[in-house]
Formats: C-alpha cells, sequence, structure tokens
C-alpha cells in the first residue's frame, strides 16, 4: 500500500525516472525532437479542492497522447487549463519553448489548441459550412461581410481532410453525434490547430465511427498534429496510443508506452490509494429479507435492463464512471425519471414512479447535489429538516411552528449540528453541517426496514464531518435499512459497502462482494474493454 | 458568528434564546411604520387626508388592488407568476354582467364570476404543472385568450346598471364598515392561516424556495401548483364582483390597469419574486402603501403624470430598504 501517491507510482515508477519495464519516456526524450508543449508543475484548486497538483507533461508533435483516470483524477481541469478556461494556480504552460499565458479560450484557439469537449459546442443552427468558420469568417471587401467563396472553400478543404460525407451546407442540428464530431475536427483544422484535445471522443458514437474517428486520428497524427485524447475504453488506448499518461487525485502518476504496458498496470495505477484515513466500519449486519428488488429496470434517461437487490442491514454500493447510470437508477426508483420498462418492488410491492408515494412508503433519497437538489437555502435550518416528513409530523395538515421547532432541535441534538438556532438560513452553515441536514431531514420519516438512496453522501465535506455521515449511514444499517449508495470514492466503496454493482453504459456490469470487492476489479468492470 | 456556526464541531446549539427576529414578520412591521409614517406625513399636510370619505375610498381601491393580488401572491411564493389576474377580472366581470342583466339573479352572477375566475386558474394550473410549460408564458398567453374572450362577448358596448343586493358586496356598508374591506381583511386571514399554519402552506414556501428539494422530498408539487393557479383565479373572480359593484359597469377593459400595480403590490409587500418567501399581510401593507401614496399625490394636487414615477420610486425603495436590511443582519 502506498503512502503518498505523487511521490511513487503504484507500478514503481514515476514521472522522470525511467523504468524500462513500463517505459517511461525520460530515457527516449534526448531522442525525440523538442516537445510542442510542455506544462510545468501546473497546480489549480477549487476553494479546498486540489484538483491539479504540480502536473508535468509533454506534448510532442504527431503524437496521439492519451490521459487515463478515474472520476475527480482532474483530467477534466487538464483539458481546461488547456483550453483556457482555468488559468492554472501555479506552473506554466510552454508551447515550442515559449511561456504561454491563456486569459480564456479565444487565447488557446489563437495559440492552436483546440478543444473537443462531451458536449459539442457547435451552433445547431447554423450550417456546417458557417460553423467551421466561426469566429473567423473571411471577411469581404464590405465591412461587416462575409465573403461566402472564400468561406465555402477553407470548409470544404477541412470537411475533405476528415473524410466528412454529409452536406456542408446542410445545418449541424440534423447530423448524427458522430458527423458533428467530425464537423467540430474539421472546424478546428481550419483554425490551423497544432494540438487537438478530445474528451472521450468516442464515448457516445457507434462502434463503426468509432473505427472511422481513429483513421481520421492517424491522418492528422501524420501530419504532425498532436492529439490528447481521454478514454476509458482499453483496447482504444492500447491501438491508439503512443503515450499513455494517468491521473490519480490530481497528480499525474505515470507516463507510459503501451507496448511496454498492460491494461492492469494502467488500472492499478488509476485507482491505487487515496492518501488520508477514511471511515472504516465497526461492524458487518447479517441482510435480511429484500427490500428493493427492480428487474429489469429501463428508464428514459438510458437505463437498460437494470437487476438490482438491496436488502435489510446491507450496504449495497453502486459504483461505476461518471455517465455510467448510478444517478439514473437512483432517480428511476424514486420515480424522477420515466421508466420505460421492467419494474420496481418495494418490500415485494410494485412501486409506482412517483416521488411522493416513494416518500410515503419510506424511501429516503439523499442526492448528490446538496445546493441544487437537497436544500432550500434562503430557508431555516427548521423548514429545511423538517420538509419530507411535513406529512408525518403534521398528520391532520395543521402545522404548528412549535412542534417543528422541537422536531429541528431532536435532529440538531442528535447530528450534532453546529447552528445558533432552529431559525437559522441553512446557507450559513458549513459544508458538512448542511450536509447533515440532507441527510437528516429524512430521520422523522421513521422505520426500520426502509430503503436509503445516498448519493455521493461525502463529496465536498471535510474528513471528520465524513466520518459522522458514514457512521449514521452505517446506524441506519444496524437499525434494519438498506442502503443503496452511490460513490465515485473507490477506498469509501471498498471500505463500507457490503456488496457493490459496477454500472457501465447505464446497466449492471458485475456484482462484487467479499474477497472480491476490490478498487481494482471495481474499475476493471467500470472502464470500457471493448468497444 | 462564524465561530460558533462554521468551525466547532461540539455541540454549539443553544436553544431559540439567540435566534434573531422572524425576518417576514420584521419585514411586515417595517412596513407597518413606514406606512403610519406616511399617514402622519400627508395628514399634517393636508387635513382631507384623515377624513372619514377621502380614507374609506382610500381603503375600498386598496381592497380592490389586494383582492386581485392576493392568490397571485401565493402563486409567486410557489415560485411560479400569474399574469392573467387582471384579464380573468374582465372576463369574469363581464360574463358576470351579462348573465345578471339576462336572468336578474345576482347569485347567478355571483357564482358566474367565481367559476370563470376558478376555471381559468385551474386551466393556468394545468398547463403549468401538468405539461411543465414555462409559468410566465402560460399566464401571459392567457391574459389574451381572456381579454379577447371579454372583447368578443361584449362585442364592444359596456354592461351597465346592476341590482341593489348585487352591489352590496362592491359599495355596500355592514356595521359601518365598507363590505370591500372586509372581504379583504377576510381573505387576507383566510389566506395567512393556509399559508402560515397548515402543511399545505409550508409545502407552498418551501417548493418556492427550491421546487427540485421539494420534489425529491416527496413534495406534491404538482397538485400545489394547480391549487394556487386556483386560488389565484377565484380571488380575481371575487374581484371582479367587488370592481361591478363598485364601478356599476363591465366593460372590456377594466382588468387591465390592475395587472401591473397588482404585482408591484406583492413586491412592495416583500413577497420574494424568485419565490419561497412573502406575506399576505405584506400583500396587504403593498396595496395600501401604493394607493396611500397615490391619494397623497391628488390631495397635494401633484400632476397625475408622476403617478407612475411613484410607484416606481416606492417599489425600488421597498427592494432597496429590504436589501440594506438584510446585509445589515448578517
Amino acid at each position: 500500500m502506498l503512502e503518498e501517491s505523487g511521490t511513487e507510482g503504484p507500478v514503481g515508477i514515476d514521472r522522470g525516472v525511467a523504468d524500462p519495464d513500463v517505459g517511461v519516456l525520460s530515457a527516449a526524450r534526448a531522442d525525440t525532437p523538442r516537445p510542442m508543449m510542455v506544462l510545468n508543475g501546473v497546480s489549480k484548486s477549487f476553494g479546498q479542492m486540489q484538483a491539479l497538483s504540480q502536473v508535468d507533461l509533454e506534448i510532442h508533435a504527431g503524437e496521439v497522447h492519451v490521459l487515463l483516470g478515474e472520476n475527480g483524477a482532474g483530467k477534466s481541469t487538464l483539458i481546461k487549463t488547456l483550453a483556457g478556461i482555468y488559468a492554472p494556480d501555479a506552473g506554466e504552460i510552454l508551447l515550442d519553448g515559449n511561456r504561454l499565458v491563456l486569459g480564456g479560450p479565444s487565447d488557446a484557439r489563437r495559440a492552436g489548441i483546440s478543444v473537443i469537449h462531451q458536449e459539442l459546442a457547435l451552433v445547431p443552427h447554423l450550417t456546417v459550412e458557417e460553423n467551421i468558420v466561426l469566429g473567423r469568417e473571411p471577411r469581404f471587401s464590405i465591412p461587416g461581410s462575409i465573403d461566402r467563396r472564400v468561406q465555402r472553400e477553407t470548409a470544404q478543404r477541412a470537411l475533405e481532410l476528415v473524410g466528412f460525407d454529409g452536406d456542408p451546407r446542410g445545418k449541424v442540428a440534423n447530423l448524427t453525434t458522430a458527423r458533428q464530431q467530425l464537423v467540430e475536427i474539421a472546424k478546428a483544422l481550419a483554425h490551423r490547430s497544432r494540438i487537438l484535445v478530445m474528451d472521450e471522443p468516442t464515448a457516445s458514437i457507434s462502434e463503426r465511427d468509432a473505427t472511422n474517428l481513429h483513421a481520421i486520428i492517424g491522418d492528422l497524427k501524420r501530419r504532425g498534429v498532436a492529439i490528447v485524447f481521454i478514454s476509458h475504453r482499453m483496447r482504444e488506448v492500447f491501438e491508439l496510443a503512443d503515450r499513455v499518461t494517468v491521473l490519480r487525485d490530481g497528480r499525474k502518476i505515470l507516463t507510459a508506452l503501451p507496448h511496454a504496458t498492460t491494461p492492469e498496470l494502467l488500472i492499478k495505477a488509476m485507482v491505487g490509494r487515496t492518501v488520508g484515513s477514511f471511515y472504516q466500519r465497526l461492524e458487518r449486519f447479517v441482510a435480511g429479507e429484500v427490500i428493493l428488488e427492480t428487474r429489469a429496470l429501463c428508464s428514459a434517461a438510458g437505463l437498460v435492463d437494470m437487476n438490482i437487490v438491496v436488502r435489510s442491514g446491507e450496504v449495497v454500493g453502486l459504483a461505476g464512471l461518471v455517465g455510467s447510470g448510478r444517478t439514473e437508477f437512483a432517480r428511476a426508483v424514486f420515480g424522477l425519471d420515466r421508466r420505460t420498462g421492467g419494474e420496481v418492488l418495494l418490500h415485494q410491492l410494485p412501486l409506482p414512479a412517483d416521488p411522493v408515494r416513494a416518500v410515503r412508503s419510506g424511501i429516503a433519497f439523499v442526492p448528490e447535489s446538496r445546493k441544487e437538489h437537497g436544500l432550500a437555502l434562503t430557508k431555516s435550518v427548521c423548514d429545511n429538516l423538517t420538509l419530507p416528513a411535513l406529512w408525518k409530523i403534521f398528520p391532520h395538515g395543521l402545522r404548528s411552528r412549535r412542534r417543528a421547532d422541537q422536531v429541528a432541535r431532536g435532529l440538531i441534538e442528535r447530528l450534532r449540528i453546529a447552528t445558533r438556532s432552529t431559525r437559522q438560513p441553512v446557507r450559513t452553515l458549513s459544508g458538512g453541517n448542511q450536509q447533515k441536514v440532507v441527510i437528516g431531514k429524512w430521520l422523522p420519516i421513521e422505520g426500520n426496514r426502509r430503503l436509503i438512496i445516498i448519493d455521493e453522501p461525502t463529496r465536498g465535506i471535510d474528513v471528520g464531518a465524513k466520518a459522522e455521515i458514514l457512521k449514521l449511514v452505517e446506524g441506519l444499517a444496524a437499525e434494519g435499512c438498506g442502503i443503496l449508495m452511490i460513490s465515485s470514492e473507490l477506498p469509501e466503496v471498498v471500505g463500507f459497502c457490503d456488496r457493490v454493482y459496477v454500472l457501465q453504459s447505464g446497466t449492471v456490469r458485475g456484482e462484487l462482494s467479499g474477497a472480491h470487492l476490490t478498487e481494482e476489479a471495481i474499475m476493471k468492470l467500470a472502464v470500457h474493454h471493448d468497444s | 458568528m462564524t465561530e460558533t456556526t462554521q468551525t466547532s464541531a461540539f455541540r454549539t446549539f443553544r436553544g431559540d434564546t439567540g435566534a434573531p427576529l422572524d425576518p417576514e414578520l420584521r419585514s411586515i412591521i417595517a412596513r407597518f411604520v413606514v406606512l403610519a409614517v406616511l399617514c402622519a406625513g400627508v395628514a399634517l399636510l393636508n387635513e382631507n387626508f384623515l377624513s372619514v370619505a377621502n380614507f374609506t375610498n382610500v381603503l375600498r381601491q386598496a381592497s380592490l388592488l389586494f383582492l386581485i393580488a392576493a392568490g397571485a401572491t401565493l402563486v409567486i411564493i410557489a415560485g411560479a407568476i400569474d399574469l392573467s389576474v387582471g384579464a380573468i377580472l374582465t372576463l369574469s366581470a363581464c360574463v358576470a354582467a351579462g348573465v345578471i342583466h339576462a336572468t336578474g339573479s345576482s347569485g347567478l352572477g355571483i357564482a358566474t364570476a367565481l367559476a370563470i375566475g376558478v376555471s381559468a386558474g385551474l386551466a393556468n394550473g394545468i398547463l403549468v404543472a401538468g405539461l411543465r410549460l414555462p409559468p410566465f408564458l402560460v399566464t401571459y398567453g392567457m391574459l389574451w385568450i381572456l381579454s379577447g374572450g371579454a372583447l368578443y362577448y361584449m362585442g364592444g358596448i359596456p354592461i351597465t346598471g346592476f341590482p341593489r343586493e348585487f352591489r352590496f358586496l362592491g359599495s355596500g356598508f355592514l356595521l359601518g364598515i365598507p363590505v370591500p374591506i372586509l372581504i379583504m381583511i377576510a381573505i387576507a386571514l383566510a389566506g395567512s392561516v393556509v399559508l402560515h399554519m397548515t402543511m399545505v402552506g409550508q409545502q407552498i414556501v418551501m417548493m418556492g424556495a427550491n421546487r427540485a428539494a421539494a420534489t425529491l422530498a416527496g413534495i406534491p408539487v404538482r397538485r400545489n401548483l394547480i391549487c394556487v393557479y386556483v386560488a389565484s383565479g377565484a380571488c380575481a373572480g371575487l374581484a371582479a364582483v367587488v370592481a361591478l359593484g363598485r364601478v356599476n359597469s363591465a366593460d372590456p377593459g377594466m382588468g387591465d390597469p390592475l395587472l401591473l400595480p397588482s404585482i408591484a403590490a406583492i413586491l412592495v409587500g416583500g413577497t420574494s419574486l424568485f419565490g419561497g418567501t412573502g406575506t399576505l399581510l405584506g400583500t396587504a401593507l403593498g396595496a395600501l402603501l401604493l394607493t396611500i401614496v397615490l391619494n397623497a399625490m391628488n390631495l397635494l394636487t401633484i400632476g397625475s403624470a408622476w403617478q407612475p414615477f411613484a410607484t416606481g420610486i416606492v417599489l425600488v425603495g421597498a427592494m432597496l430598504a429590504d436589501a440594506f436590511l438584510n446585509r445589515r443582519r448578517s
């Protein structure tokens, strides 16, 4: 087990240290030409969270450089830094040996860096041609007018390079995602980009389109374009990459040559072991009767045949990458997303897709985003703590402030929420205390066979509050509740859950428990091994 | 404050002794003080202001403004908006006038006005809650549809002259007090009880403060939205009856000049346009404040061109004062 991820990688190598086994490039550096772009000690933090710390990276002309890492490893922050969206707190970016200061996305574009985000950034109601020249339309002699002929020629040249076979004068809105991607690439080429950064370009397109995209990438590579590529598909990584860099917890763990490493080593590098201690379960409980069972649950949000069982006294984890369907599963069970097939059984009885009914049958849903979905920030601690249980606290429909305060006071004491009074606006509380409110408000709906769904319960709160919250969740399991916990923190999932379903592309890819429940096993199931 | 709320993990909760005055109560008191000072000032400048005739007139005018704003206040607290109240009043008044003239029955006229109000509110509610259309667009569209309906129904000729017993609600007296004022008090009380002393009232406030959080907490958001729109429509229907009784005439333009002042009354009363905060008592005080300012300008013979200007000053002044008070507190 590693102490400190930045000092030594889990596969025995570190940035800058040559290791023939995994093929770190430092030795080879002397033979290769000077890198096109160099990142030196780039750091970026958001409040308490260190998103990138001391990242060094070299990007060479004509290479495909794949970035790997689990959720929150810092990949997105890194490419947003390259795109000029974030300014680094420390460190520097060199382009052709010159220091590059990016004041915004337009500076990056001018420097020849184009970023293709997962959500494509084309204007849907403009034509393909118009999109390609957008922002640098060829001017005509009359000010304010556009030279359509030059526009067409520019666009045509770029489209030929990417093998675009659609109508250049058709609207972008009518194109498939794969074709839109080609337009984005063509746009980058028309803008003479030398570095093309792509965030999971193959995540949302078909196998055939992906093959086509690979061919285009190969072509661009030969023209000397540097390609930085985020992917979770292992096969793709090994087919395409010239070099692979693994990020974890905002640090660069290693850069390796694909032919000198293996998927297992890369996965090991991705998961590692997070610094700092995390909550350990005090005891495990014997799983009792089935509380929740879904049979072939499908939803409009993209779930496919989800079969999941949660028993009394059990903490069941849902693991997977962002977009794998974890939150969507919770939403479908709770009745927030439209179900398109299968069934949801709560205590063996069908549960209709209606949040009101879900709450009345004892289901608790602690959402991922406190501020958006969990709290009415301007309202008081009391207002928030009593919200889901109003029907339970005031069974006759008449509300008494004294009774509400009494319930709130009980919860404040029980959860040790640091607040001056029940009437204090919840926005003035610290993150950890807000999270206690988000969870605590479900406690007045008593019952010992409840289903508790918790989405990322420990995100963005300090270690002390984390432990308190997990202890509270464990207490609910001890009472006989079934816990369904969604978490991106793998050590937490492995250490805290009794059983884990790993999701990928909206369906269950595997179920792990006991000795098989390891971070490596989860990541192996979570990433795409084939197409 | 920060050391007790932010850092200590120990029990820092010490009951409600340190709790500040409830912000809503504070905002009501502030408005009451402003109103009293305003009345005293105008009374000093013009002796007619506090005369029974003038003051009754002010209260009558304010009560109509309040009635049309009362239900809409609930809609805004719930996080939506109702721009159709003026048009609902127009259509209710016109059709009710026609029914009274055709049948001679005052009761049927009142029932018609209320039924149209409730139906229009229900339509708004179903479109907003059921079909999830934006409240602004739905009720703005409804404004045109209902106004058009009234215009079509009337055919350009106003209907005037109603039976005495029908006009009682708009211009009668009970125990020496004008009836519209009694209606205003009754609605303000009933509405306040619903808003502050029932579970549904609390649900309405909370869904206005954060719709997503309320939905996730199992609050029947859509049902409650329909309810507040129906309440708003019913209030506009009731306001139509009062207006008919007062002016003794129905015409297809009568509700239009009431919409924007009603929103002003709601906002001056301290209700947040973003939902989640507000009181009916505040809207009543807002209606009084705006009416008294305009009345004082008339008494002091300040040109009527200055009146919209004054409304704007009161509105922005109220927002500024609230912002200032809230900032000082935190």
